[in-house]
């Protein structure tokens, strides 16, 4: 990775749920990293949230959902990303997502889980090693 | 008592030797310690700390003014508070099942949970619902779900809160359509709607419509219940989410009592009388993890409300003044590592409520930080109260904890903290001004960043997440919403579009559009609608129509 470009990283809400205390928080985290963050605010949908990224032309997208609705709307996001060719861009969730969620989310394309209680510089870390460039 | 100089001497002697002494051989764990929420802790609090207080002005009697030690004469001696759990998922028949297994259970409220398209506003069909339809909560779409909810449940004997906010006046109606059916009359329904929009824009998110005509809709409510519904609560000024969302104890009931006075403001404004209203207002706040700093921050909030509405607002009645609250259990603090450990968190967090005078409570379940919580769960959760109401004693005697050094102290020191935000913000212009500006929201967001750098450094513990961690398997059964639910659903609703008489729903929404134009109160225009089968989308549409929506400033 060239160390002069930062880390570009969309933060989304999708669906319509109001918990966003801890997308705040990483989106802080990481741009206290020196990553460049955007947070897209409340009740995206998949199409607001693609649409972002690729204007925004970011390196990843960390999804947020506390409201049970991540297996209708994650794997959607993968399906229009993989649609508009943005397959490079690293998509990571959080929330309140139960365990046995977590091999379907992966196989559509999320590339990690992070629930409650991760420390915020595993998220850094993981972006940071993972983003493809 | 000994006089003031010699317990000085006392406890300076006390500090210089044997404490010294020890210190130097064990220093202390921290070089400062502090509440939760920052404010610093002493190693000791004596007769010195409280000598300010004046019994009858600052503490006086249960029942009576400031209301410090309680709001009713004979608090739990009486009656034990409500045991209130919040709860619903999927669709009206499904919740309708939980909330007849939890009055079995000897619950004594219920506590309506709905999803987040009814919360917003929106139908089960609205292509912004899906993936959400009976997720969070049970979805409502029209009175025909609303008959269904509470089929065998009856409304003149429970009384029912709503987490209902922008569409507050919307379920409402439908509760009263309901409970006419079941031929109970409106001013003999007891319960509360949430219907406090103003901490959506800060810490909830459910917003519909802009801060000028959901206050209009907020004070139409006011006056329609004052009119008809004598025991109904108007509102629950919820410091609860803002809590949740990161804020420490001081800010909590800041921005909370902040709230409130804007919405007193505004009712006033629309020529009600004080007297007329207040005593139907209700406070909702959170329990979280520093036990005796809640306490007294439940004792802070009431002496303070009391206050503002006697010296700020000119209130004669004594109801106007009393501060009568709901408590949930933290859920922030519940850990999704060990889950089992959150009942003994649960447990504390709603005893120091009871101790702080709660009169209803919600005690979460251990499994919250994965996903909805089973039966079983909740019924642990329900039984925590029941074992704290029964078995322990607490509740045979009014305030236990008044009197002690430490909690009179951090009572009043929670007090002023509070009122210089107060002021704070009533410089700005007052809370609406401060959400506009951003202001209460960019002090909530630090601190919840604030408090998560702290327990990733290892300065906050937090058992099970950062120390005494333990390699485990998630293997926890959970609750599941069945994802047919949502074709279901939106099969019911296209129905009741086909069945009922098209044109008196046109009607009635033409009705409430001219209304919403006006300055006419809208509760009745809504109740017309809703008893004609118009959806909550269809009625929120028109709403929306008129007023416009709301688009928040996101700031990080």
């Amino acid at each position: 990775m060239n160390s002069s470009k930062k880390i570009r990283v969309l933060i989304a809400k999708p669906g319509l749920d109001g918990h966003d205390r801890g997308a705040k928080v990483v989106a802080r985290a990481l741009r206290d990293a020196g990553m460049e963050v955007i947070y897209t605010g409340l009740r995206q949908t998949p199409e607001m949230i693609v649409e972002s990224a690729l204007q925004e032309d970011v390196d990843c997208i960390g999804l947020s959902i506390l409201s049970g609705a991540h297996m209708a709307l994650f794997p959607r996001v993968m399906e229009l990303l993989r649609k508009e060719g943005a397959n490079d861009i690293l998509v990571v969730g959080g929330g309140i997502i139960p365990e046995d969620d977590i091999p379907e989310l992966k196989k559509a394309g999320i590339a990690e889980i992070f629930g409650p209680g991760t420390p915020l510089e595993d998220i850094v870390e993981y972006i940071r090693t993972h983003v493809k460039k | 008592m000994s006089d003031e100089n010699s317990l000085k001497k006392a406890l300076s002697d006390w500090e210089k030797g044997p404490v010294a002494k020890t210190i130097n051989r064990f220093p202390e764990r921290e070089e400062e310690f502090k509440t939760i929420s920052g404010i610093p802790v002493k190693r000791l609090y004596t007769p010195l700390d409280t000598q300010t207080v004046d019994y009858l002005q600052d503490l006086g009697f249960p029942g009576q003014y400031p209301f410090t030690r309680g709001v009713q004469p004979t608090m739990y001696r009486g009656r034990f508070w409500t045991m209130r759990q919040y709860s619903g998922f999927a669709t009206a028949k499904e919740t309708n099942e939980r909330f007849r297994f939890l009055l079995d259970q000897g619950q004594t409220g219920l506590s309506v949970a709905f999803d987040l398209p009814t919360q917003i506003g929106y139908d089960s069909d609205n292509p912004m619902s899906h993936g959400e339809v009976g997720k969070v909560g049970v979805a409502i779409d029209s009175l025909a779900d609303m008959e269904v909810l509470f089929d065998g449940i009856p409304l003149n004997k429970v009384s029912t809160s709503m987490t209902i906010n922008a569409p507050a006046a919307v379920l409402l109606a439908m509760y009263i359509a309901v409970a006419e059916k079941q031929g109970v009359p409106m001013e003999k329904l007891r319960g509360t709607i949430q219907n406090d929009i103003l901490k959506e824009y800060v810490a909830r998110g459910t917003y519909i419509f802009p801060p000028k005509p959901s206050m209009r809709l907020i004070t139409d409510i006011f006056k329609f219940c004052s009119e008809n519904m004598p025991l109904w609560n108007t509102i629950s000024i919820s410091g609860y989410h803002i809590r949740e969302a990161g804020s420490t104890a001081v800010q909590e009931l800041a921005f909370t009592l902040a709230n409130g006075i804007a919405y007193v403001k505004a009712a006033i404004e629309a020529g009600l009388d004080v007297d007329a209203f207040a005593s139907r207002l209700s406070f909702f706040f959170g329990s979280h993890s520093d036990f005796l700093e809640e306490i007294a921050k439940f004792r802070a909030a009431r002496r303070l409300w009391a206050r503002i509405m006697r010296e700020r607002f000119g209130a004669r009645d004594d109801k106007s003044c009393r501060l009568r609250f709901h408590t949930q259990t933290a859920g922030c603090t519940l850990t999704a590592q060990q889950p089992d450990n959150n009942i003994v968190r649960v447990t504390l967090q709603a005893l120091q409520a009871v101790l702080g005078g709660t009169n209803s409570l919600h005690t979460n379940s251990r499994d919250e930080a994965l996903a909805l919580p089973t039966e079983e769960s909740v019924q642990i959760a329900l039984r925590t109260q029941q074992i704290i109401a029964y078995e322990t004693g607490v509740g045979d005697t009014i305030d236990p904890l008044a009197g002690s050094y430490y909690i009179e102290s951090l009572t009043n020191e929670i007090e002023e903290c509070v009122m210089k935000y107060i002021e704070k913000i009533d410089s700005m212009g007052g809370a609406p001004a401060a959400i506009e500006n951003g202001y209460i929201q960019s002090e909530i967001h630090n601190s919840a960043y604030q408090f998560q750098t702290a327990v990733d450094a290892g300065q906050r513990i937090v058992v099970g997440v950062n120390k005494f961690i333990v390699p485990e398997e998630r293997t926890i059964d959970y609750l599941r919403v069945d994802p047919h639910v949502e074709e279901e659903q939106v099969a019911r609703l296209k129905k009741v579009r086909e069945t009922r008489d098209n044109d008196r729903v046109q009607e009635t929404l033409e009705a409430l559009k001219a209304g919403a134009k006006g300055d006419e109160n809208l509760v009745p225009l809504i109740l017309d609608a809703v008893k004609a089968y118009a959806t909550l989308g269809e009625i929120c549409d028109v709403l929306r129509d008129v007023f416009g929506e709301y688009k928040s400033p996101d700031i990080l």
